[in-house]
């Protein structure tokens, strides 16, 4: 690690796990989330740059072959103190969606898309999205979203290509896509739970791609355990990533917990988005994973957009993060 | 048979009733308070149930009723009962007529779990 060159500041030290990271480095991109960070992955390490708020400034860092937006938790019909505009916050993630120096390909939705799973609530966000300078939207469903019918209006609007509960998987630019459904069938006690048939379904899915293949997989839980006190993680999730074990380069991005985290296990970089509607306290920080009502000035702040980019043959991927400010 | 029986029964007690109504009225309305079930309550704040071990007589009727900002249900394990998600401030009542163990979770959230012992 010693001998990288890199004329940032930001620059990883220790990387005593060789997983790329150190925890001076992590705690920097924990302490950035309100700002943007980005982060590029070169040959399986993991380089960190502070940016400042207006995605643009990522241009040239982040310019790829391929470019995808994920966005996530538009909890379409919350309207309690922690956020009474929800459109108006969903209608400023298109806005930034649409300024992005390098435009995206399509958009990741990692669940939650409505908060009561009523029809109008979809309807919503459907309509909303339709001004994103990118037209295609790939979504996975969060529990907000089969609260009434296991599902089924869910998979009637967004998964009727889908497998079992609305899982399934894509290819763009030699970057292999993986959409994982984690909220469905949740037993007492437990957390996220991919479920027998879903992970027969991935290993079947991975099993003769090249090592060499990115592979992105999006989810709505997060697939590695953030707070299972809060439920935050997916019981499952183990063995899912051990069928990801022979890929270079693996990259997780979840929502649920409406904050941004990010943590790297050897060749796997997990990634959390901010959520288009309410933030939530950070693990432990309040007596419940509730809406966190902040100061209006700060709302924004806390809510984002996270911009996705992989340079082809360099073996790069960046994620970037914007709020909404 | 069996509900022949109750049938004569509850004619029985039906002109029980009109005697005592003869009889004086302040018996009717204390016949009429004993007849009301026993009720209990949860409330379901912080993404919690409270109280989580929740004791009560067979015949009782629980409701629940969420006081957080997210929706929440009340579900049992088993599946023997199941609210509709509870959005701010919506209950759920049912009524326990078995003595019995009913472990219960949240089916959104399941991490949260609560209990209602009948006995």
């Amino acid at each position: 690690m010693t001998d990288e060159t890199n004329d940032t500041k930001d620059v990883i030290l220790h990387d005593h796990h060789h997983d790329g990271v150190d925890r001076r480095g992590f705690l920097k991109c924990m302490a950035w989330a309100g700002a943007g960070a980005l982060y590029v992955m070169q040959g399986g390490v993991l380089k960190s740059y502070a940016m400042g708020g207006s995605p643009r400034s990522s241009s040239g860092i982040a310019a790829g072959e391929l470019s995808f937006v994920q966005i996530s938790d538009s909890h379409m019909g919350f309207n309690k103190a922690a956020n009474g505009d929800v459109v108006g916050t969903l209608k400023t993630a298109v806005e930034r969606i649409n300024a992005l120096s390098i435009a995206p390909e399509f958009i990741l939705h990692t669940g939650d898309i409505s908060h009561l799973s009523k029809p109008e609530e979809f309807d919503t966000v459907d309509q909303i999205l339709k001004g994103a300078i990118a037209k295609d939207v790939f979504y996975v469903p969060g529990e907000h979203d089969v609260l009434n019918d296991d599902g089924k209006q869910y998979l009637e609007r967004y998964g009727k290509a889908a497998n079992g509960s609305g899982w399934y998987s894509f290819d763009k630019k030699g970057v292999h896509f993986i959409g994982l459904v984690n909220v469905m069938n949740l037993k007492p006690g437990g957390l996220g739970s991919l479920g027998h048939d879903q992970l027969e379904w991935l290993e079947h899915d991975v099993k003769h791609r090249k090592a060499s293949t990115p592979i992105v997989v999006f989810a709505h839980m997060p697939l590695w355990s953030v707070y299972p006190e809060w439920g935050w993680g997916t019981e499952d999730s183990a063995q899912a990533l051990s069928y990801l074990k022979k890929f270079g380069s693996v990259t997780v991005l979840n929502g649920h917990i409406h904050q941004l985290m990010q943590k790297v296990e050897g060749n796997v970089t997990f990634h959390t988005a901010a959520s288009t509607a309410f933030p939530q306290p950070q693990p432990g920080k309040a007596e419940s994973p509730g809406p966190m009502v902040v100061p209006a000035g700060e709302l924004r702040g806390l809510l984002g957009i996270t911009d996705v980019n992989f340079v082809q043959g360099r073996h790069a991927l960046a994620i970037v993060d914007s709020s909404l400010k | 048979m069996r509900e022949g029986i109750q049938k004569a029964g509850r004619i029985a007690a039906i002109a029980l009733a009109s005697t005592l109504v003869i009889g004086g009225s302040a018996n009717l309305l204390a016949q009429a308070e004993a007849a009301q079930p026993p009720t209990a309550e949860v409330k379901i704040d912080n993404f919690s149930f409270g109280p989580v071990l929740l004791t009560v007589a067979p015949g009782t009727k629980v409701t629940w009723t969420n006081r957080d900002d997210i929706p929440h249900t009340v579900v049992a394990d088993d599946k023997t009962f199941k609210s509709r998600p509870l959005d701010t401030d919506e209950a759920f009542s049912y009524t326990f007529d078995k003595a019995g163990t009913y472990p219960y979770f949240c089916s959104i959230h399941p991490h949260m779990t609560g209990k209602v012992v009948v006995k």
